[in-house]
């Protein structure tokens, strides 16, 4: 025995060791992989002795080798020998190597269960601290099962080594198998509170770690938690604990508040860095939890922490904090604009993406221009075609977001595309031609210009085409095509374009591209032909034409790709046809532009299938006879050209049918449905957001609403975009001044904004910034049927406002107010009655309800020359310039009003309450406990400039009478030297109209209504209403919350209904400027007093 | 979670890896390999983090590295844990060792990746941070050294 000891420490003398091993490798690096291989022999040869110690070493070596790649899996069976040796050097390196190479389907893992819960039990706690280790990279499902026991117990271990490893292990067992946690939670609380940080510090690390993947289930431990720290100095017990605030705030919005000053302090107090960092980061989370009223708090935090922003590491993360609070408070990340643009500059390619990211949420209508123009420089110089496709999609992005929202000018937008295009070697060649495409069919007042640039594209298409096997680029001229041919009627000299698109050349792009090409020199070829038919000079510029298209189309015939052959050899045989006409001196140019006739409408992607098939429709049968023969060619033509081209033929036929009966309805949905297939234009909407279900009524009374605007300025030639950015300046600066002409009219300009566009950025207010272009768009909030154009909701109107709508419209002025600050009011009003125009007017749309309430805006009015400010306070002080009084669906006795204060002087305003004299029918809700004259107080203080919104309800008993609230506002203004108490009047309006919600109802369900004999009857005759009837329904919708059930000619019935349940219908007609209105509803005191307000409403206009 | 502990020198040649989610060696010197070159071609005056670590985890991973001399230390980590804190760590882990070696250099870790290991074990223990206190974790490599001593001797 003894000899064979001494044996094997003389073998061992021999035996390689790591450092030898090492070293040998490093001396053979020629043939390396060879001497490991010898190597490895070697050790299987060691593997095989009995001695321990040999074994051991034979597995340190094997540990090295599968760090440098070699599977040792095969060893498996001699690392559990040794992890069983009696001895610690060598079960540390039994553990060391099965923690290494061990996985879930090593299968001798589940022969070391009795061995590892030995070790667990031994009494030496390193033993036990190798095997927890060493568990905790190989623990299975089985493991877990077996040792959870053991393991839990070790929790409580004397020796605290232990029992921060038993505790942080059990995070892994709760993973592989959950049934644990149960019983080893109660224990694992206990030990946050454990006297050792370190086993502190594992039981917060793991508790993190579960409560990172369901933090709801671990907010009762936030008090323990929030002691820990204030009473921690541990760092990384603390990051870990205010990372985990973090995710909790979120939940639980008490606990923010409470954060605030532990975080504040530590904030000021830690020299660490990173913990820091974690502070802000949650101070942030917090903020955010916490919503409105603290922008400003969150912008000073940010400001002193991007100052700090001179490491680099820094910079990057001070850019992943803004745009978490770039979701919420944009404002603030805003005024860093300039650093974030520097970082566009950074050589870090982490931190130059992350500062783009943040662009996309920071443009505004104002900022765009510029942004826009960095990165176009960025572009120019950016290396490498990863980064700089990056820059581009982001470009086209931030340019695109929100259907054009921040787009001004859109001649700018063209040229930007424009310039993108000579981008080298960009794959993103159709995602430029797809924005050209989008752009000239949705902003009408720009297809002149576009097409003038697409013209100068395609005359110059050699530049684009350097290359075209690996070149995306050349997509742009599909758009380019299409946009000439389409809208060749702007095209100054077609004959040139013309020429153009059948170059030789042409034939070296791709198929579909060429395709477009040669469909849309025919729609050239059609233009020319109009302009230059019956001026005799000109037929031979005709004649010359078809023959170049005689010419050169057979190139095409010969295609290889069957789109191209196909349509090729149709229009020649087409022109040969023409050709022989004009030969003969027939006038062809009227029959050949029909082929092409026509216009292009966007529509909502999801319109179709709002469309309900009505009861009885089978769409597979014929509804009339099928077509005679002549007829059906015809038709076919027709839509061959519709295919291709995307027609929009609805409107050509609408004219044919005078009466309106359900067959033709049917009839004509069909045809939709079948040209809305066909159409490749379907211009895709964001998904909406509510879906109301409604009758299908005639989508032809929908009318197609024009915008027509005219392009501010024309710029010859190929301009670049910078001279829109300068442009564009330029037209602000115009508008401005003229909007300081009528600044007295627009006093209260700036607490309007405030309630539109909250949380809105720059100082100078996005509404300042009028569009030159429109863009149509079909929003989200479709109608369920039909096709029809509206604009975003910034645009400006020309509509001439009377004084008299603004009456009508703040019927609870004040007496001694002057309707100067309702101006912008009424234009909003306005705005409003316009987009619902759109829809309502044909009995199509109800977007306008939301969750069940309607919104009603009834401005509150408190002049801001309420005449105790003056003498006062020289600062004009402007307090509440709008209200909303919403109707509360869940509850019929409910109204909530929500008011916007501003504070437009220079001091700052606190302690707001807000009383108002309730009536009999009206209370203001107050707190239990409240006196019935008790004032509410308003939640916030207000520092100059800032406004914020107050939500009061109100109950209301009766909603058969309007009524009148009588309110006060008291405060205190602050300023440096003293504070003054002040005192503001006002009065709040509850219209009947105000409890009237815009409910959509079905025709069978309105039609059972009226049959029921519940309803009584009242009438009102207008006389003198010269309008269109649509704008008359439309202003009935929008004013009084009716929706319209179904519309036939000059009548139409229309529904809505109170928050109380109270049915009201109406049936207009109208004749020779009489309007006469027959309503029944079950209340008809209601009924009387919405009837007055209508007409009101009507006699105002 | 710390997903990956990585160190190699600026050849790319590993010096040691650890990783806490389970790979095949061919993957694994993939990861090493693609880790060596996102992070070697970053200039010196850079920020320590990388996103798109695609290897291991995805997206929501990150890298974080310190590059001391001839050594690059990379963790690889998951959104739980605190960027800085874990720039932090390495810190103390480099300063541990080179406490535990006396002026640790590449050669100490390379004849001596066993040791490495057990420093490390005794910060980060299957992915999880253990202790951050650096006397804490020299007290107990000390101890079990001296007790590997003690065996040996007999």
């Amino acid at each position: 025995m003894a000899l064979k000891i001494v044996k094997g420490s003389i073998d061992r003398m021999f035996d390689k060791n790591l450092q030898d091993l090492v070293r040998g490798i490093r001396n053979h690096k020629e043939d390396e992989a060879k001497y490991i291989s010898t190597c490895i022999d070697e050790i299987k040869q060691e593997l095989k002795q009995d001695n321990i110690a040999v074994k051991a070493n034979a597995v340190c070596k094997l540990t090295y080798l599968q760090m440098l790649g070699y599977d040792v899996s095969w060893a498996a069976f001699n690392i559990v020998e040794v992890m069983s040796s009696s001895k610690f050097t060598y079960k540390r390196i039994g553990y060391l190597a099965a923690s290494q190479c061990f996985h879930e389907s090593t299968d001798v893992i589940m022969l070391t269960t009795n061995q590892i819960r030995k070790d667990l039990s031994s009494p030496n706690q390193y033993d036990t601290g190798v095997a927890l280790t060493g568990l905790s990279c190989f623990v299975t499902p089985d493991l877990a099962r077996d040792l959870a026991n053991d393991i839990m117990t070790l929790m409580s271990h004397t020796k605290p080594y232990i029992r921060k490893k038993a505790v942080l292990i059990m995070y892994k067992v709760f993973l592989k198998y959950p049934e644990s946690l149960r019983p080893a939670f109660p224990r694992l609380k206990e030990k946050l509170e454990d006297p050792d940080p370190g086993v502190q510090s594992a039981a917060v690390n793991v508790i993190c770690e579960l409560a990172r993947r369901n933090p709801k289930n671990y907010l009762s431990l936030a008090p323990l938690f929030f002691k820990l720290m204030t009473s921690s100095t541990n760092n990384w017990v603390l990051i870990k604990i205010i990372k985990l605030f973090g995710a909790l705030t979120p939940l639980e919005p008490r606990l923010g508040k409470k954060l605030i000053e532990p975080l504040t302090n530590l904030i000021h107090s830690t020299s660490a860095m990173s913990l820091l960092y974690e502070c802000v980061n949650t101070v942030i989370a917090v903020l955010i939890s916490l919503s409105s009223g603290m922008p400003n708090h969150s912008a000073s935090i940010q400001v002193s922490f991007s100052r700090h922003a001179h490491t680099f590491s820094l910079k990057y993360l001070g850019l992943l904090a803004m745009s978490k609070i770039l979701k919420t408070h944009p404002k603030s990340v805003q005024s860093h604009k300039d650093l974030i643009l520097q970082c566009l500059d950074d050589k870090d390619e982490s931190i130059r993406l992350r500062a783009l990211d943040l662009l996309y949420g920071m443009v505004s209508k104002k900022n765009l221009m510029e942004i826009v123009k960095k990165l176009m420089l960025h572009v120019d110089k950016a290396e490498g075609t990863t980064y700089r496709d990056e820059l581009l999609t982001k470009i086209i992005d931030i340019c695109s977001q929100s259907n054009y929202q921040y787009i001004t000018n859109f001649e700018w937008y063209i040229s930007i595309l424009v310039e993108l295009t000579r981008l080298e070697g960009t794959r993103h060649g159709h995602l430029i031609a797809s924005q050209m495409l989008d752009v000239a069919i949705r902003v009408k007042a720009i297809r002149a210009f576009a097409v003038a640039q697409m013209a100068t594209l395609l005359d110059n298409a050699h530049l684009l085409t350097g290359n075209t096997q690996r070149n995306g680029i050349c997509e742009v001229l599909y758009a380019a095509a299409w946009i000439c041919g389409e809208f060749s009627e702007h095209l100054e000299e077609p004959m040139v374009t013309l020429e153009a698109m059948l170059r030789p050349k042409v034939a070296t792009l791709p198929g579909h591209i060429q395709a477009v090409y040669v469909q849309n020199a025919a729609k050239l070829f059609a233009t020319v032909l109009r302009g230059h038919e019956g001026v005799p000079a000109d037929s031979m510029v005709a004649q010359e034409t078809s023959q170049l298209l005689i010419d050169r189309l057979p190139l095409f015939v010969q295609s290889s790709n069957l789109e191209v052959q196909e349509r090729a050899s149709c229009i020649l045989q087409l022109v040969k046809y023409i050709q022989k006409l004009q030969q003969k001196d027939v006038e062809v140019a009227e029959e050949v532009t029909a082929l092409f006739a026509g216009e292009l409408n966007p529509v909502a992607p999801k319109a179709q299938k709002k469309v309900p098939v009505p009861e009885g429709l089978d769409l597979d049968v014929w509804i009339n006879e099928p077509p005679s023969g002549s007829e059906s060619e015809d038709e076919g033509r027709k839509s061959k050209g519709k295919a291709v081209f995307a027609k929009e033929e609805s409107r050509h036929t609408k004219p044919r049918y005078t009466e309106v009966d359900e067959k033709e309805l049917a009839k004509r949905r069909e045809v939709r449905k079948a040209e809305q297939a066909n159409n490749p234009f379907y211009i895709k909407a964001s998904p909406s957001s509510q879906k109301v279900r409604r009758d299908g009524v005639g989508v032809e009374h929908i009318p197609v609403v024009q915008i027509d605007l005219s392009v501010p300025l024309k710029v010859p030639g190929m301009p670049m975009s910078d001279q829109y950015v300068k442009l564009e300046e330029e037209r602000r600066e115009r508008n401005k001044a003229d909007k300081k002409k009528k600044k007295d009219k627009k006093k209260r300009e700036k607490g309007e904004k405030g309630r539109r566009r909250r949380g809105d950025s720059g100082p100078e207010s996005e509404e300042d910034i009028t569009p030159a272009h429109m863009v149509d768009i079909v929003t989200e909030e479709m109608p369920e049927v039909g096709i029809y154009t509206w604009s975003l909701p910034h645009w400006t109107f020309s509509l001439p406002l009377s004084e008299s709508t603004a009456r009508h419209l703040n019927p609870c002025l004040f007496p001694s107010q002057k309707s100067s600050t309702h101006k912008k009011k009424k234009q909003k009003k306005e705005k409003k009655k316009k987009k619902h125009h759109h829809n309502h007017s044909d009995g199509a749309g109800d977007e306008s309800v939301q969750n069940g309430t309607v919104e009603e805006e009834e401005p509150l009015p408190v002049s801001n020359q309420s005449p105790f400010t003056l003498s006062i306070n020289p600062c004009p002080l402007c307090q509440i310039p709008v209200c909303d009084i919403q109707g509360n669906l869940q509850d019929g006795s409910q109204v909530v009003v929500s008011v916007i204060f501003e504070n437009k002087c220079d001091s700052f305003i606190k302690s707001m309450e807000f009383n108002v004299l309730d009536s009999l029918n009206s209370k203001l809700q107050r707190p239990d406990g409240a006196g019935p004259h008790d004032g509410l107080i308003v939640p916030f203080q207000l520092p100059p400039g800032i406004s914020n919104e107050a939500r009061f309800i109100f109950s209301v008993q009766n909603i058969v009478m309007p009524q009148k609230l009588k309110g006060t506002l008291t405060f205190i203004v602050k300023t440096d030297d003293s504070s003054t108490h002040e005192k503001l009047d006002f009065k709040l309006h509850f219209t009947c109209t105000s409890y009237l919600i815009t409910t959509p109802c079905y025709s069978d369900a309105y039609s059972k209504l009226l049959e029921s004999g519940d309803l009584k009857g009242c009438s009102l005759k207008l006389e003198g209403v010269n309008q269109p009837f649509h704008h008359l329904l439309a202003r009935i919708c929008f004013h009084h919350h009716f929706s319209v059930v179904e519309r036939i000619d000059s009548c139409a019935s229309m529904y809505s209904r109170s928050i109380q349940g109270h049915h009201m219908c109406l049936l207009v007609k109208t004749a020779d400027q009489t309007v006469s209105i027959d309503a029944k509803c079950d209340e008809p005191g209601l009924l009387g007093n919405v009837l007055d307000e209508i007409k009101l409403t009507f006699s105002q206009c | 979670m710390i997903k990956a502990i990585l160190i190699f020198n600026n050849h790319g040649k590993p010096r040691l890896s650890k990783f806490y989610e389970h790979y095949s060696e061919d993957t694994e010197q993939q990861i090493i390999r693609e880790t060596f070159h996102l992070v070697s071609k970053r200039d010196e005056n850079v920020c320590n983090f990388l996103e798109g670590g695609m290897l291991i985890g995805g997206s929501e991973n990150k890298l974080i590295y310190r590059h001391y001399a001839t050594l690059y230390f990379v963790f690889c980590v998951d959104s739980s844990e605190s960027e800085l804190g874990i720039l932090d760590l390495i810190q103390v882990f480099v300063e541990t060792l080179d406490k535990c070696f006396e002026n640790v250099c590449e050669l100490d870790l390379i004849f001596h990746v066993d040791k490495v290991h057990n420093i490390l074990a005794e910060m980060v223990m299957g992915g999880m941070v253990l202790e951050t206190n650096m006397n804490e974790i020299i007290t107990q490599v000390d101890a079990q050294n001296k007790m590997e001593k003690s065996e040996v001797r007999l």
